[in-house]
């Protein structure tokens, strides 16, 4: 079967979740890995939202993440003051999925401003959950896709902290929790170097070469000696990716209520 | 005539708006993605009340159009995106382009804002967490402190309580001694609720029976609110549980009317500035 690069982000992102997690989901592209995951490998996989869903199987993927199907489809729902003070903080989720506007070779997050803060050149929408999942949750997973922009030297605003501007500040800072462990991009898979926490290629999606990658990275990327190809999308992965891309599109363009 | 005299008056959505969203004052219109009371909104903009500090987690929509129609100098927010769609681009304008008029922003995260609201209800001076770890937000917002344990000696976040003049939420029900049920993504709403010197809400419909006898459904009793106003489909394109879904197509649509300032002012002038006022009361 042919497929996307973005199908094969979000596949492989999936495959990243195992069954015994619980999984804090931001929306896009980690909503749609969550449920790919929680339909295809990990039927036990625990989602929860934001807004306060927990355990929540939705059959489409929601716009917003307060969409009444997350409601709907939770064991419960509680208080988004519950939420973060008691499930977050109190250290319940497994692993949190973020993205950014940038990535630093470190994981470290922006997702704040674009240029300076006081007179930004692109104000983008800010922390939501993002600064404390980075910190509360077991680890994280960042999905985004690849391009010089994106994956920068220097952000030009920490909005989230991953390892740190050296790699090494979270002890230092007294965070207990993992921290950036897989960042999955539209051209590979990267991990932190366990002595260093920089981020280095290991693996590359079928077709893509490492020079693609140096290209769109804004540092000079380093490549783990046991450099892999990304397994293709199966079939099967592939057409509950669809199937649930499918129904979204049908439940997102149809107006269901009597307007 | 009300049967009993409950706290909480029955006005028409006009005459609750004008009487608590007083210009200048400290506003929360609250609802986390469900329930966003957009037709208050629209009465704050229709009657040209301005110079507001607007709270609310993620401004949505709501914020957009009231910043885009001049109604605020000051937002107060963690979340300033049209969720899985893009930008604010009214936002964004007054914050890239001072259009219409300057906006000062006090930027925090989700975890803040929830532990300030909460802090608000509990009337204390100040929310205390494990936050900002890390983050710049502290460099850009003076409201951003850290306070240490006193028994442990580990540095903790402190942000402001937040506190309003006034808190409105749109809820599904109220019966007829002014009580409210709210139901589905509750939200931070019986936090912004308690936080505030004064609370409207504005209702789907008034039953003679919440229902809720026994349950632990967020019930706000009469005597914590000011006013309730009848204003069904009041939550649109926001949703109301078990009355009508998010108008998700809306949302996708709005970016193309907010990227540009003629199409924005033009929606305004067609969807609320020619729209008439809820004049409806509910005569319990």
């Amino acid at each position: 079967m042919t497929y996307t690069s973005a199908e094969m982000m979000t596949v492989a992102a999936a495959r990243a979740l195992v069954n015994d997690d619980i999984c804090f989901v931001g929306i896009g592209l980690p909503s749609a890995a969550c449920n790919l995951a929680r339909l295809t490998h990990a039927p036990r996989l625990r989602l929860v939202y934001e807004s306060g869903t927990l355990d929540t199987r939705p059959q489409v993927l929601p716009l917003s993440i307060g969409d009444g199907e997350l409601c709907e489809t939770a064991l419960t729902t509680v208080p988004v003051v519950e939420m973060f003070q008691y499930w977050l903080q109190g250290g319940r989720i497994t692993v949190g999925f973020l993205g950014g506007a940038q990535v630093d070779r470190y994981g470290n997050l922006n997702s704040t401003v674009v240029g300076p803060y006081l007179r930004p050149k692109v104000r983008l929408p800010g922390s939501g959950g993002a600064t404390e999942i980075a910190t509360q949750c077991g680890r994280i997973f960042i999905v985004m896709p690849h391009g010089p922009r994106a994956f920068v030297s220097k952000l030009d605003f920490v909005t989230s902290l991953g390892h740190g501007p050296t790699g090494r500040e979270r002890r230092a800072l007294g965070v207990a929790t993992e921290g950036p462990a897989l960042i999955v991009t539209d051209l590979c898979t990267m991990r932190p170097d366990p002595e260093t926490n920089e981020f280095e290629v290991v693996s590359l999606h079928p077709g893509v070469t490492i020079d693609r990658v140096r290209e769109q990275t804004g540092w000079t990327v380093k490549v783990r000696a046991t450099l892999e190809e990304t397994p293709a999308p199966r079939p099967d992965e592939l057409e509950a990716l669809r199937d649930l891309q499918r129904r979204t599109r049908r439940a997102h363009g149809t107006k269901t209520d009597d307007e | 005539m009300l049967r009993f005299a409950p706290v909480a008056d029955f006005l028409t959505l006009r005459e609750a708006v004008a009487r608590y969203a007083k210009p200048g004052s400290r506003v929360a219109l609250e609802g986390f993605t469900h329930l966003i009371p957009f037709a208050a909104g629209h009465e704050i903009i229709r009657q040209g009340i301005s110079d507001l500090t607007l709270i609310r987690m993620t401004p949505d929509l709501i914020y957009d159009q009231m910043i885009g129609a001049g109604c605020a100098a000051k937002l107060i927010f963690s979340w300033g995106g049209n969720p899985g769609v893009g930008s604010l681009h009214r936002l964004r304008d007054a914050v890239e382009h001072e259009w219409p008029r300057p906006l000062e922003l006090e930027e925090h995260s989700h975890a803040a804002m929830a532990h300030a609201y909460a802090a608000g209800a509990a009337g204390m001076p100040c929310a205390v967490f494990r936050g900002y770890v890390g983050s710049d937000l502290p460099s850009v917002n003076r409201n951003i402190r850290t306070i240490a344990c006193p028994f442990t000696g580990e540095m903790l976040a402190a942000v402001p309580a937040l506190r309003m003049d006034t808190t409105i939420i749109h809820a599904q029900k109220a019966d007829r001694d002014g009580n409210v049920l709210v139901t589905g993504i509750v939200g931070v709403q019986k936090e912004a609720v308690l936080a505030a010197e004064h609370a409207v809400v504005t209702v789907e419909e008034i039953v003679d029976d919440l229902g809720t006898t026994g349950t632990n459904a967020v019930v706000l009793p009469s005597w914590s609110l000011d006013a309730i106003a009848l204003a069904p489909g009041g939550a649109r394109p926001s949703y109301a549980h078990g009355y009508y879904q998010r108008d998700n197509a809306f949302y996708v649509a709005w970016d193309a009317i907010a990227r540009d300032r003629g199409a924005f002012r033009r929606w305004i002038d067609a969807h609320v500035m020619s729209a008439p006022s809820r004049l409806t009361a509910c005569t319990p």
